[in-house]
């Protein structure tokens, strides 16, 4: 029997998991939350100067092939993480792994007949309506995950009691898991969303609105960004970020032209990956009184490189404070929080000062 | 009674603690090296800041910053604990209204601040390499048999300060001895270096960013006149340098924790509290957080270091 598994970045195992498991007829290994171990197994068979997800995937593939994986599956992307797919081959199969790489996205231009294809040679029983069907179930349970992640992102950081979102949010993902079919899934949503609604918050009015842009794996996996976002929470703040699954899956495409037309002033071309999606982003945040911005990337990111003199002149323009990590598996943590109290402590001074001038 | 505002600058090279007035006035202060031990220096601080204190003296608030601001926030029971980029600002800022930039480079980190009317408005810190600050000044001052309080005296004496690869300590440091082997002055090549912490500094943190006057340098390097002397050439702007300039990150914490005292008393007793650390591996999963342990008293009141919510005992 086949044994598939695939990479790991955030919540999105789950569906990953859910369209595998019905679509496959194979035993999905479910990859392991990331570690230290993850990122240092990544590391010591990476390249040195590669950009960090590479590690982390590779990482997390050393890791379910030790449980028996034979078939793993990657995602590829519109930057370097394009290539990734020959590369990490290579290197698995130089370590003495036997597995099938099967790569879905390729040269960032997703096919779905070739999906299709690449799918049936796997498991020849697999019929297209049922593909279509799980696959619609799938798009649907990624766009509800990002609704309520939406959600609590915004309130997260005044919730009364600590952790009762976070609880509710791994509640109803444990309940995705293993749903069965259309309707329960959007049950199971509304009752979930009904319930991260009624968790007590106490935001007050004017209260502290920060974005967070940069490079997708960075954002999305929250060991990779070191848990930025709890610590932002922490400090009650809310929060916007715009990357997720469902916006690079569904959307991306339609706002690419929208994108470039909005921020026309700062940039004509698309740069690659989403460098010219954070520059309309960045453009959008400070004209919608955002109070600071925190712009992440994975040490040598190219396309958010080139994005961030943009993104500093526009921020310089518009008077928007601004901070840029760049996380890598060498990254000392201690150094990222003294950075981003400062950061606080400034967007906070900033904010009582308005108030006072402008006489509240 | 007089109510005063203790606070502690714990930084990587020395330790600094002020003891200011309701009035921001400071009543005293030291400053001793940390050698590597951030609990005993703070001890040894604390019993100097002691001796001769007026008896009128009540302590209504501790802050500490620095390096090492949580671990000793945690030993003295501080009312505050926060990052040196703010308690410089405030600090300075209590000095100089209108100061507009603070230059400051200490012995692990250099930062620049940008303030428009009192407010932060931009910051940079070091984030590759300590090139450029006072751990390396001091050691190369030790390499040359040179005391580091004649360093910046000496670089006044050259009239052509030789050229130094600054980009990263390693490629200075064997520069330097180059530069010696080959048969320059000393005081040149002093002045080389001085000259190149300056640009480096600039090159690095102050890139894009407007340095607009008046200008106040701080840290312990502010001490080096040799230094303040390449950032006025370079800039070609006046350059303010306080005669407390390596005591502004503990003046501004000393104010951060008058603003949000409560008033408690607090003692400064602390010869006698043990306190120790102990650090640990916790093998519950492939994480392995590195776990730091704290006791006061041999009674555990803090653990750092997790990843996760799991209870860590003694």
């Amino acid at each position: 029997m086949n044994k598939v598994s695939f990479p790991m970045i955030g919540n999105y195992s789950i569906p990953a998991c859910y369209l595998l498991k019905h679509t496959l007829d194979a035993e999905v290994i479910m990859p392991p939350a990331i570690t230290r171990n993850t990122i240092e197994m990544g590391t010591i068979n990476s390249p040195e100067f590669v950009c960090t997800p590479f590690k982390y995937t590779l990482g997390t593939y050393i890791e379910v092939l030790n449980k028996g994986a034979n078939i793993i599956f990657q995602f590829g992307g519109g930057c370097r993480y394009g290539y990734y797919f020959e590369l990490q081959e290579k290197i698995l199969k130089d370590l003495g792994y036997k597995f099938k790489y099967v790569n879905l996205v390729s040269k960032g231009v997703t096919e779905p007949k070739k999906i299709y294809k690449t799918l049936k040679e796997i498991n020849p029983k697999l019929k297209l309506d049922r593909l279509l069907y799980h696959t619609f179930i799938t798009s649907k349970m990624i766009k509800y995950m990002d609704k309520c992640d939406d959600y609590i992102r915004q309130n997260i950081g005044f919730e009364e009691e600590l952790g009762s979102m976070e609880k509710i949010n791994k509640e109803m993902l444990n309940k995705f898991l293993n749903i069965k079919g259309y309707f329960r899934l959007r049950k199971t949503y509304k009752k979930y969303l009904r319930k991260l609604k009624k968790v007590k918050i106490n935001k007050p009015f004017n209260s502290l609105k920060i974005g967070i842009i940069g490079e997708l794996y960075t954002i999305m996996e929250p060991f990779a960004n070191y848990y930025l976002e709890r610590e932002l929470a922490s400090y009650n703040i809310e929060i916007k970020r715009f990357t997720n699954v469902h916006y690079l899956l569904f959307e991306k495409g339609k706002k690419t032209k929208k994108y470039l037309k909005y921020a026309k002033e700062y940039i004509k071309y698309r740069m690659g990956a989403d460098s010219h999606d954070n520059i309309a982003r960045c453009k959008y945040l400070c004209e919608n009184n955002y109070d600071g911005i925190i712009h992440i990337k994975s040490a040598f990111c190219t396309p958010e490189i080139s994005a961030m003199p943009i993104i500093n002149k526009i921020c310089k323009e518009h008077n928007v404070p601004i901070i840029f990590f760049s996380f890598d598996a060498n990254t000392s943590e201690v150094g990222i929080k003294t950075r981003l109290e400062a950061f606080y402590d400034m967007i906070e001074m900033r904010k009582k000062n308005e108030k006072l001038l402008s006489g509240d | 009674m007089k109510n005063c505002y203790l606070g502690i600058d714990i930084g990587s090279i020395s330790t600094k603690g002020v003891i200011i007035d309701e009035n921001n006035k400071i009543i005293k202060s030291d400053y001793i090296e940390t050698n590597g031990n951030p609990i005993n220096a703070v001890k040894r601080l604390i019993e100097s800041l002691k001796k001769n204190l007026d008896k009128k003296v009540v302590i209504k608030g501790i802050g500490t910053t620095g390096s090492a601001r949580k671990l000793i926030g945690l030993l003295l029971d501080a009312n505050i604990v926060k990052n040196e980029i703010t308690a410089h600002a405030v600090g300075t800022l209590n000095f100089y209204p209108d100061c507009k930039t603070i230059l400051e480079i200490g012995g692990q980190d250099s930062k620049i601040i940008m303030l428009d009317n009192g407010i932060i408005t931009d910051y940079s810190m070091n984030t590759l390499c300590a090139a450029g600050t006072g751990a390396f000044l001091s050691s190369q001052a030790k390499r040359l048999g040179i005391k580091i309080e004649d360093f910046g005296e000496l670089a006044l004496k050259s009239e052509s300060p030789v050229k130094i690869a600054a980009r990263c300590t390693v490629f200075a440091e064997s520069d330097l001895i180059h530069k010696a082997q080959v048969g320059y002055k000393i005081e040149d090549i002093i002045a080389g270096l001085s000259k190149s912490i300056v640009l480096n500094y600039l090159n690095n943190l102050a890139k894009g960013k407007k340095i607009k006057s008046p200008i106040v340098f701080q840290g312990g390097v502010s001490k080096n006149v040799g230094v303040v002397k390449y950032f006025k050439e370079i800039l070609n702007e006046d350059i303010i340098v306080d005669p407390n300039s390596h005591l502004m990150g503990a003046i501004g914490i000393a104010i951060l924790s008058k603003q949000n005292s409560n008033n408690k008393t607090f003692d400064l007793n602390i010869k006698d509290i043990k306190f120790e650390t102990k650090g640990m591996e916790c093998n519950r999963c492939s994480n392995n957080c590195e776990i730091l342990k704290i006791y006061k008293d041999s009674k555990l009141i803090d653990a750092w270091g997790s990843k996760c919510n799991r209870e860590i005992k003694s």
